[in-house]
């Protein structure tokens, strides 16, 4: 069961980490708009199902594992930042997968930029533990 | 189940490890993408089998050698005998690496062709690479063997 849940809540990570890099390619890559129309969707589900992957697995976890609690600071600090990272990929992928939409540039940026951060600033907390 | 406790010291090569492993394979998955749409979108052909190029090249192989590096800075820090986990994670990037540059010289061949080329084979070659890594994530996290 631990295995399981391990090895589900780790490649969940991973969707997550494939969708920053495809947001990545859309807003920072210099392959223009048929970019946008390949990689909008595709980014959108990796970002979406490795999101609620990884809080609904990584919260299974806490309960399941002797010795972490749901209150453990690295847990919850991991459950702020994914709230962060998702407060900026939602309203990124809108603005991305809107083909009729003028783009700003500047606020996708903004937007990838947080999320990202928040992501690998998560993967760092995962990996340090810190406090556990 | 309790929680599993690592040496403090083991914390920023295993970053690096998982950090490279992580934009491996986002990098193949854009690849993929990119070179399965390119088969159906003749307009713009060229310009995804550019960017399957450009990311091979700038991400895939970058983020190996940290994937790889990290993978042997963690293995200097104790002696782990031959688990077959271990054996798994070798054989795949070893392995992987061969069919990235295979699949980056496709790339790059088709990249300079005016309509694109070679998007089957580099699409074949990233969705072989993907499989592989979703089977050496599962060794590597329940320490198969």
């Amino acid at each position: 069961m631990y295995d399981w849940l391990l090895f589900l809540h780790v490649l969940a990570a991973f969707l997550v980490v494939a969708g920053v890099v495809a947001y990545g390619v859309v807003v920072l890559g210099s392959a223009g708009d048929a970019a946008r129309r390949v990689l909008a969707a595709p980014a959108r589900a990796l970002w979406n199902v490795g999101g609620v992957g990884t809080l609904v697995l990584g919260v299974w976890l806490a309960l399941y594992v002797d010795g972490y609690e749901l209150w453990d600071a690295w847990i919850l600090a991991a459950i702020v930042l994914w709230f962060v990272a998702s407060a900026a990929g939602g309203p990124l992928s809108r603005g991305i997968r809107d083909a009729a939409a003028p783009r700003d540039r500047g606020r996708e940026r903004v937007l990838f930029a947080v999320a990202a951060l928040a992501s690998a600033a998560i993967l760092v907390d995962m990996i340090v533990k810190p406090g556990a | 189940m309790l929680a599993a406790i690592r040496p403090g010291d083991w914390n920023l090569p295993l970053l690096v490890h998982v950090a490279g492993a992580m934009l491996v394979v986002g990098g193949l998955v854009v690849v993929a993408a990119a070179t399965v749409a390119g088969r159906r979108r003749d307009a713009d052909a060229a310009a995804l089998t550019r960017l399957a190029f450009r990311t091979l090249l700038l991400g895939v192989l970058p983020s190996y050698v940290l994937m790889r590096g990290g993978a042997e800075w963690i293995a200097s820090k104790q002696e782990w005998g031959d688990p077959a986990w271990i054996g798994i994670g070798y054989a795949t990037a070893d392995g992987g690496l061969l069919l990235t540059i295979i699949a980056t010289v496709v790339a790059w061949r088709g990249a300079r062709a005016p309509r694109g080329g070679g998007v089957t084979v580099v699409a074949a070659l990233a969705g072989v690479m993907l499989v592989a890594y979703v089977i050496t994530v599962w060794a590597m996290t329940t320490k198969a063997g």
